[in-house]
């Protein structure tokens, strides 16, 4: 069985076949990772470029964590050391690279829309590590995975999305996995940080009350505030939003039954989850940081075929 | 017979003229598992430190009857029992790439006898790939090979299995696959053309 793309470039490309494929080969990376000796010589013929626009830790080492265990080459480019800073067009960078005879890109770029241009013009296959605020696909598949692993399935199962949907890639890629693999979504949090047309284009249900939505989930997917990402204050102060839509201890007590708490990093703490929520066994986010490079690992596998 | 022998080697160019024949029944598959399992009680006894190893897929069908026969043989029988998937390590990986299968080794290798099974040795190089991955579990202490049908004519690497079910002079072109027959009966059959 093959992927239906050379790339991933969103998972709004991916069929439901490409997602149970990526996720049942990632189970088996996630067993190579607790192996003694914990990599493989898949790709030990393969030069991978991991190539950030955009600041990121998690991602980046998870990126390079999965190459190395799968035994490729790797080159790391970082834009603020580069000759990007002296003007280079993004194209001449990666054509530049490319030249020497690297076989796949991962990239992460502010500008959404990047690795679907790149990919139109190189003949490498690339992979989106996140593209500004349209898709953050090898998240959504880790998240996808770790739900299935804590809960035993994805299908008919309640998941909310809480917090700043608007600016989040990890929100829609959620919403496009989650819809495709059968999940029931809610996406919850102040109205300024919904899209307008979150119902109606994405076919989630909407929900500005917190204790509401958790009441109604199996697993909450908490997501941060993207100031970076905000050109105008969208709600009055960190402190409002906390008392509004930050989950804490008490909260999660009240509820009728334990839900699982998920958060894609990096978390501020106090502000969307307090230290309490974060850090109990309710909270599987080391889980997901954890399986994040089992499903990046099985991301380049499967798109590593030449043909 | 000779028009027949004639038109099998004419036709056999066109993919939908391969001819499939019953190299060893169901029955035969059986008598010769099960002489397999006697040589390894002979040589290993209660098989104490011993680990047995099917690869994936069709080395796990014969590991699964193997383990059944040896049962048998000793009901008091206590040794390791795993399966091996090679999809990762596989020399040809770029030609194709292929869904990997359960990998399943609940125990530590080190300095254990692993016995790997497989349902056809023929070029070596599965049992190659299979070496490099139980070399990442852990230092046996000693490797051994049994299979159930050998092409030793064949060979492109220097192994050799310890324990043969039966040997085959086969045509290099050849496939010799382990089929479920109508019945659901494991079955080898020999595929020319």
């Amino acid at each position: 069985m093959q992927l239906s793309t050379r790339h991933l470039l969103g998972i709004k490309d991916l069929t439901q076949e490409d997602i149970s494929l990526i996720l049942s080969t990632a189970e088996q990376f996630k067993e190579v990772l607790q192996r003694p000796v914990k990599k493989v010589p898949s790709l030990r013929d393969v030069t991978i470029v991991n190539l950030f626009y955009e600041n990121s830790t998690r991602t980046r080492f998870s990126f390079e964590l999965a190459e190395k265990r799968l035994s490729a080459d790797t080159i790391n480019f970082a834009a603020s050391t580069s000759s990007a800073a002296k003007g280079e067009t993004l194209l001449d960078t990666v054509r530049n690279i490319l030249s020497m005879k690297v076989d796949m890109v991962v990239m992460r770029h502010s500008a959404s829309g990047a690795p679907h241009f790149l990919s139109q013009h190189v003949p490498a296959a690339i992979i989106n590590a996140g593209d500004g605020i349209n898709e953050h696909p090898t998240q959504a598949l880790l998240d996808a995975f770790s739900i299935k692993e804590s809960t035993g399935g994805l299908e008919g199962k309640k998941i909310a999305i809480i917090g700043d949907i608007m600016h989040s890639r990890v929100a829609q890629s959620n919403v496009y996995l989650l819809n495709k693999m059968g999940a029931k979504v809610t996406v919850c949090g102040p109205p300024t940080l919904i899209p307008k047309y979150a119902a109606e284009a994405w076919g989630v249900e909407v929900n500005y009350n917190l204790k509401e939505t958790l009441e109604w989930c199996d697993v909450a997917n908490v997501l941060r505030i993207q100031l970076e990402r905000q050109n105008q204050p969208l709600f009055s102060s960190l402190r409002e939003y906390r008392i509004s839509y930050g989950i804490n201890r008490q909260l999660l007590d009240s509820l009728q039954k334990e839900i699982v708490i998920m958060h894609p990093g990096p978390i501020n703490r106090g502000v969307e989850l307090d230290s309490d929520v974060a850090d109990s066994k309710q909270a599987i986010i080391l889980q997901q940081v954890e399986n994040g490079v089992a499903v990046r690992m099985a991301v380049l596998y499967l798109l590593s075929g030449r043909n | 017979m000779l028009i027949l022998l004639w038109l099998k080697n004419k036709l056999a160019f066109i993919p939908y003229f391969r001819f499939m024949q019953v190299l060893l029944s169901h029955s035969k598959l059986k008598e010769l598992i099960s002489s397999l399992a006697k040589q390894l009680v002979e040589k290993h006894g209660s098989l104490n430190e011993v680990a047995l190893v099917g690869i994936q897929q069709g080395g796990v069908a014969i590991a699964d009857e193997l383990v059944v026969a040896i049962r048998k043989q000793d009901p008091e029988a206590k040794f390791e029992y795993g399966q091996l998937d090679i999809t990762f390590y596989r020399d040809d990986i770029r030609k194709n790439i292929l869904t990997p299968d359960r990998m399943n080794l609940p125990f530590a290798v080190e300095d254990k006898t692993v016995i790997l099974i497989d349902d056809v040795l023929f070029t070596g190089r599965t049992i190659k790939a299979a070496l490099d991955v139980l070399l990442d579990y852990g230092r046996p202490g000693k490797v051994e090979l049994c299979v159930l049908v050998d092409r030793k004519e064949h060979r492109q690497f220097p192994i050799q299995a310890d324990f043969v079910g039966q040997a085959f002079e086969t045509d290099r072109k050849d496939k010799i696959k382990l089929v479920n027959d109508e019945k659901g009966n494991k079955q080898v059959v020999l595929i020319t053309g």
